[in-house]
């Protein structure tokens, strides 16, 4: 953005509809997605959002048809999302790992049922060797600006990368502006299919096994080992994390996603007192930044892991300090009677007495 | 003149093109085909039907537009040697990749290549629902009643008594239920335009069924809906029978049950048990 | 000596033949018939003698697309045999 631009104007937005807005502002032309709480609202926002852009919204006859249709969209070369919440993408598994290997830049929005993906959206639940880059925004305002990322990382690195909201997210309203972001010239997607070079001896063909057209089969090792080397570079060049008061903390909170703008407020409002606490917040889930929490982290003497789920991210919370720091989650289950991860936990009071229960 | 006497005939030179003045009427393979070579078993029904579609392709002067969504089975094969934008997708889930393709691409002729297995086991939803919503696109099915790429096994269409690994007394309706005619469910469907059922079992049938393929691309490229064209194919490994039974089996076993004929086209509608009902073309 | 017309010809790619033989009663006039010899794959593969209508059958039946079919511009006629009937 110039400073000759006009600055755009902020209006009030529910998460859901900021994220679709961002998405379309970003150049997303196609969507596809099965309602499900609490995603619906994107999938409603795509259907309203779309079609005046001239893109297609299709809500589809089940989740595995919605990636179906996300992945022939993304092979034409446009920008093509899906989402859901958790138990849907579970459904997407197996296309999601063909897709990966497939090098299609799918953006995947994950309106999570609380904080109960996040295994799932870091390891996968498909087959084989596969990786999503996954960015979770601690609110509407960073996910405004983690949307058009995505889309902008998922065609540099032809690859899927999912942005992980929840139900909170999706239904907080709040002052945004939508603006068109800028990033660095992207090379022309002359994979995509179009059926013009049918005939000619050279067709594009799309797949995920590493076929050759040299008539003798499909290279999977030469493929994957590519593909793996792409990983390592991404898990290297994309880590992405917010810190505060970790130089001389005696505890340093770990969280993610809207959960953390409880602990990031109560770790301000403990440091304001005094307590010599600081705070760490992986924005990228996949890469998890291991090595950067490891030097946040490496002076204090306990970490609390801060997580609404039975113990998910503490797992890379553990690989990254590797025992040098003693760790303990402070989080857990917390869900009201839907089910939908609107847990007690999600209040600043109920946070301050947990973080305060793990001062050393 | 008996065999026998033709036998005593002598053998001509076929190695090379005619020394006597003659102009040809049959290449070796079509165009869009940079190669013959495939890896499918001799007798194999499903290149007989590959050459079909991509005949009337290049003949609908659609080449540059066409983009195929493949399957997973043993035709996956051609997409080493076709000459067609295509794109590799999971097990049954061609529909809604064709979909995607399709909206994006209104302009291209999009086409499935999937075989019964495929189409009809794990992809059943997917394509009801594109036939449902009338996508413009055609759905190729390459029906043999068996998957054969795993080495034989019971499907979707496999016929009462057909015998394969996972029904080796015979296929049985109490202990596995019966055949889904997969057309009969597609061409009641308000967004169906063009739905058929052909056969590769003899030259006739053959060449019945190139006349289907280009009447189903024809409806997409006029945009009035869904089409699908399914195409009784030989599979003699998966149905373990010598070779040259393979077209008698087919034309006698799954034909019996699988009748060929158009079912939807337009306002006509009819059923398998109809064209059954009418006198079989063509008994060997 | 008999004549025996021919209104047409193949020409066969030998080593594309997977000696299937569905070719063989695929042909109306039945001017189809397996070798002995077998070709480089280990197959047998069709011979033609004469009689052939250019009717094309044998392509469309063929699996492995060995055939390519030909229409003579005159009839070719073919004498014999040799105080046969």
């Amino acid at each position: 953005m110039t400073s000759t631009a006009p600055a755009p104007r902020r209006q009030l937005m529910a998460g859901s509809e900021a994220i679709v807005a961002a998405a379309v502002e970003a150049g997303c032309r196609f969507f596809a997605g099965y309602p499900m709480t609490p995603f619906t609202e994107v999938l409603e926002a795509f259907a309203r959002r779309l079609p005046p852009v001239g893109g297609v919204c299709i809500n589809a006859e089940s989740e595995i048809e919605a990636v179906g249709m996300a992945w022939g969209a993304l092979a034409t070369g446009a920008r093509a999302a899906t989402g859901s919440t958790g138990q849907g993408l579970s459904l997407m598994m197996e296309s999601f790992s063909e897709i990966a290997r497939a090098e299609l830049p799918l953006v995947v929005i994950n309106m999570a049922r609380g904080q109960y993906d996040y295994t799932q959206a870091t390891r996968g639940g498909g087959h084989g060797d596969y990786r999503h880059l996954v960015l979770a925004p601690i609110d509407v305002d960073e996910a405004v600006d983690l949307v058009p990322l995505a889309f902008d990382l998922a065609d540099r690195w032809r690859n899927p990368v999912q942005i992980y909201g929840d139900y909170l997210l999706a239904h907080t309203v709040q002052s945004v502006a939508v603006a068109p972001r800028a990033f660095p010239p992207l090379p022309a997607k002359d994979w995509a299919v179009d059926g013009s070079l049918g005939g000619t001896g050279r067709a594009r063909n799309i797949n995920s096994l590493g076929l050759v057209r040299d008539l003798k089969g499909i290279r999977p090792q030469e493929l994957w080992t590519r593909l793996q080397a792409k990983w390592d570079r991404m898990a290297a060049e994309e880590i992405r994390f917010e810190a505060e008061h970790t130089a001389d903390a005696e505890l340093v909170v770990v969280a993610f996603g809207s959960l953390a703008k409880f602990a990031r407020y109560v770790v301000r409002q403990l440091r304001a007192e005094g307590r010599a606490v600081g705070y760490f917040r992986p924005i990228t889930l996949w890469p998890f930044p291991k090595v950067e929490l490891d030097r946040a982290a490496g002076g204090c003497r306990r970490i609390a892991v801060l997580e609404q789920n039975a113990g998910q991210m503490v797992e890379d919370v553990l690989l990254s300090v590797l025992g040098r720091v003693e760790t303990v989650s402070i989080g857990g289950i917390s869900t009201d009677n839907s089910g939908f991860g609107v847990g007690d936990l999600l209040n600043a009071d109920e946070v301050r007495r947990r973080i305060e229960g793990a001062l050393p | 003149m008996t065999a026998a006497d033709k036998r005593s005939l002598p053998v001509l030179d076929i190695a090379a093109p005619p020394s006597q003045a003659a102009h040809l009427v049959g290449d070796f393979r079509p165009e869009l085909l940079r190669s013959s070579e495939h890896d499918l078993c001799p007798g194999c029904g499903e290149p007989v039907a590959m050459r079909l579609a991509l005949e009337v392709v290049q003949e609908l002067g659609c080449a540059q537009r066409a983009i195929c969504s493949v399957g997973i089975g043993c035709y996956t094969n051609f997409t080493l040697t076709m000459d067609v934008d295509s794109v590799q997708c999971l097990h049954g889930r061609a529909p809604s990749v064709a979909t995607g393709i399709k909206r994006m691409r209104p302009e291209s002729l999009c086409f499935t290549l999937q075989g019964d297995g495929d189409m009809v086991n794990e992809g059943l939803q997917e394509v009801v629902h594109a036939a449902a919503r009338g996508e413009r696109i055609t759905c190729i099915m390459l029906n043999n009643g068996v998957f054969g790429e795993t080495g034989g096994h019971m499907t979707a269409t496999t016929v009462l008594g057909q015998r394969t690994k996972s029904s080796l007394e015979g296929r049985d309706a109490g202990y596995h239920g019966h055949p889904i005619l997969i057309a009969d469910l597609l061409a009641p469907l308000g967004g169906a335009a063009y739905v058929a059922r052909g056969s590769v079992y003899n030259a006739a049938a053959i060449t019945a069924t190139k006349r289907m393929l280009r009447h189903a691309f024809q409806a997409q490229l006029d945009g009035r809906g869904f089409s699908f064209v399914e195409i009784l194919t030989m599979c003699p490994t998966g149905w373990f029978i010598p070779v040259e039974q393979g077209p008698q089996y087919l034309h006698e076993v799954l034909g019996a049950v699988h009748g060929v004929g158009v079912l939807r086209d337009g306002d006509q509608l009819r059923t398998t048990r109809e064209l059954l009902a009418e006198p079989r073309k063509g008994s060997r | 000596m008999t004549a025996i017309v021919s209104r047409g010809t193949v020409r066969l790619d030998v080593e594309a033949c997977k000696g299937c033989a569905l070719c063989v009663p695929a042909c109306p006039p039945r001017v189809l018939s397996m070798s002995t010899a077998r070709n480089e794959r280990g197959a047998r593969y069709p011979e033609l003698v004469p009689g052939c209508t250019g009717c094309g059958a044998c392509r469309l039946v063929c699996p492995d697309y060995c055939f390519e079919v030909y229409k003579f511009d005159e009839p070719v006629v073919h004498e014999v045999g040799g105080g046969e009937a």
